[in-house]
């Protein structure tokens, strides 16, 4: 049955019904801040200005902003030889584009050289109204395989802001699944800093222990409470960075509870899910597992609220998990 | 070149040969550049794309006094630092290069860090014309061209020869294709070192726009037995070949 009120949310990834507090384009601003006085500082898109959040660099130093128009490739070829001319290029396009168009120049020209390029990919995950050919939900199991490579999956505006600075310190390539538009803030800018590597307990508990990354992190929380309210200890660790991936810290926080539930906005295989049972069998702990993430096929298009829901991501499906065990 | 693939019995020979011309006005008449400081900032850069040309990279590397003699020996060799294709680690080297359809956009990425900064440095990227089958090479040949990245020249080999025969894919009108993009182009005779130096200098004073210059080369240049070869594309030789081919060389150049 087709639903006739597609829902608003999913227009190019921008979240339009954001509930409590947000920031609008938190990747741009916090790139303006940056750029003010790091003039190495250089940032390219692939005809994803507007739609990736780049737009406050522009139109703040227009002399350093390159359009590369819509060539994914071109775009990460050219941020590597920039950088090779001691840049920090950062670059913008889709995580879908980024992945799927221009994977072998991210390997040779970036990380095989170590260059300075930091890659936001826009909607990376099921973020997107346009079905398959638009979802990324293999990109970190993709690029996790590829070596001198960072991998970060943040959570909010709080901490897209604060990588968008951190990286411009990390020697090398990194990529960095974005978010744009109204972007949810879930991490007090006072109190929370993002450490590259290091995962991060965001609750503490006993009875289950949630690990999540990006976006999703915000769900766990949500289930925490309402599985407090419901007199159950829960932990929640947060981890944005996949590579390096912080497998002491995750095992540390596994060790304290009974059971586990791993939420991610990506293939159960090959991302989230797999670094940690990995990290767990290396480290010799079994425990029971719920895997929430996105299922092994193409998924079709939709409104965020309706293929979240249909495939499982929302916050309904994580709360049961946490407080239900199934 | 010969002597270094003599000891591995093989090699990309006839392309080293097509483009030791080029090389030659390259390293010796255009490129600022300084063997003892590989980094300078200002330096020159040849930017390889055609990366498992290297054995024709590494000879000029060699004479331009970056590479010492003994290490030629070394080519292809397990462990040696000058692998069968190159890689930026290689002092003298800018980009890993091989995978074809790399270089030109690195290039042009180069070619705008250097304008931003006020560089007077140029960028010349050699590609060839098989390379061109690649569709990134397009992608920033429209992006050069957008950009007016006037301090880049791209070199094309044009030797006609790919790995699977003659060029298998019909790419001409090479220059017309250039020109057509957006960039100033100018067709040589790419084994002819006055001609190539007379087309750097046509196009030294331009403005405005990037450079191409197409090379019409042949495999194995220098070397009869080679040009005649119908199968040049990767050179197997038999080792008490080498040494007539070598002989042949010296007798043909003087």
């Amino acid at each position: 049955m087709v639903e006739l009120r597609a829902g608003r949310a999913g227009g190019m990834g921008e979240i339009l019904d954001v509930e409590g507090p947000y920031e609008v384009a938190p990747l741009g601003r916090s790139l303006v801040e940056l750029a003010e006085h790091r003039p190495e500082i250089v940032g390219l898109t692939a005809d994803m200005g507007r739609f990736s959040d780049i737009h406050p660099f522009r139109d703040a130093h227009p002399d350093r902003f390159f359009q590369i128009g819509m060539a994914e490739a071109d775009l990460v070829m050219i941020a590597a030889g920039l950088a090779k001319t001691g840049k920090i290029a950062y670059c913008t396009s889709y995580s879908v584009f980024i992945l799927r168009r221009a994977l072998d120049f991210l390997i040779i020209d970036c990380a095989h050289s170590k260059a300075n390029v930091k890659i936001f990919g826009g909607m990376p995950g099921l973020v997107n109204p346009y079905g398959a050919t638009h979802q990324a939900t293999d990109d970190l199991a993709v690029l996790r395989m590829v070596p001198d490579l960072t991998i970060i999956d943040p959570c909010d505006a709080t901490e897209l802001a604060q990588v968008v600075k951190a990286v411009a310190d990390i020697e090398g390539t990194v990529y960095v699944r974005s978010l744009r538009g109204k972007v949810p803030v879930v991490f007090d800018p006072d109190e929370y800093e993002f450490e590259l590597g290091t995962a991060r307990r965001l609750r503490e508990g006993t009875d289950v222990g949630v690990i999540s990354t990006g976006f999703m992190t915000q769900r766990a929380l949500i289930a925490e409470s309402v599985a407090k309210d419901r007199g159950l200890s829960v932990g929640v660790l947060h981890t944005p960075t996949i590579k390096p991936f912080d497998a002491q810290g995750v095992t540390e926080f596994a060790r304290n509870v009974e059971r586990l539930v791993i939420v991610e906005n990506h293939q159960t295989t090959g991302g989230l899910a797999t670094l940690v049972t990995e990290a767990l069998y290396d480290a010799g702990i079994q425990k029971p597992v719920i895997r929430i993430g996105i299922q092994h096929r193409f998924h079709e298009s939709g409104s965020q609220a309706y293929i979240e829901a249909k495939y499982g991501l929302d916050q309904e499906r994580i709360t049961r998990a946490v407080v239900e065990g199934v | 070149m010969l002597r270094m693939a003599a000891d591995k019995g093989e090699g990309y020979i006839a392309q080293g040969l097509d483009i030791a011309d080029l090389l030659a006005v390259v390293y010796f008449r255009e490129l600022r550049h300084d063997p003892r400081d590989p980094d300078w900032t200002e330096r020159d850069r040849f930017v390889l794309s055609i990366g498992h040309y290297s054995i024709a990279l590494y000879a000029a590397l060699h004479r331009a006094g970056y590479i010492p003699e003994e290490a030629l020996e070394t080519f292809g060799l397990n462990g040696a630092d000058l692998a069968l294709s190159t890689f930026d680690d290689q002092p003298g080297v800018e980009i890993t290069g091989g995978s074809l359809g790399h270089g030109l956009g690195q290039a042009v990425g180069m070619a705008l860090g250097y304008r931003l900064d006020g560089n007077p440095g140029r960028i010349l990227c050699l590609i060839s014309d098989g390379e061109l089958q690649e569709g990134s090479i397009w992608e920033a040949a429209m992006a050069g061209a957008h950009h007016g990245t006037d301090n880049l020249t791209v070199l094309i080999d044009s030797n006609g020869i790919q790995a699977d025969g003659p060029t298998v894919l019909r790419m001409e009108p090479i220059a017309d294709k250039w020109r057509a993009f957006g960039w100033d182009t100018v067709e040589v005779d790419g084994n002819d070192v006055g001609a190539i130096a007379g087309a750097f200098d046509d196009l030294r004073d331009r403005d405005g726009r990037p450079k191409a210059i197409v090379l019409r080369t042949t495999p194995g240049s220098g070397i009869p037995t080679l040009e005649r070869r119908e199968r040049a594309h990767f050179v197997r030789v038999e080792p008490a070949e080498w040494s007539a081919l070598l002989e042949e060389l010296e007798r043909e150049n003087g």
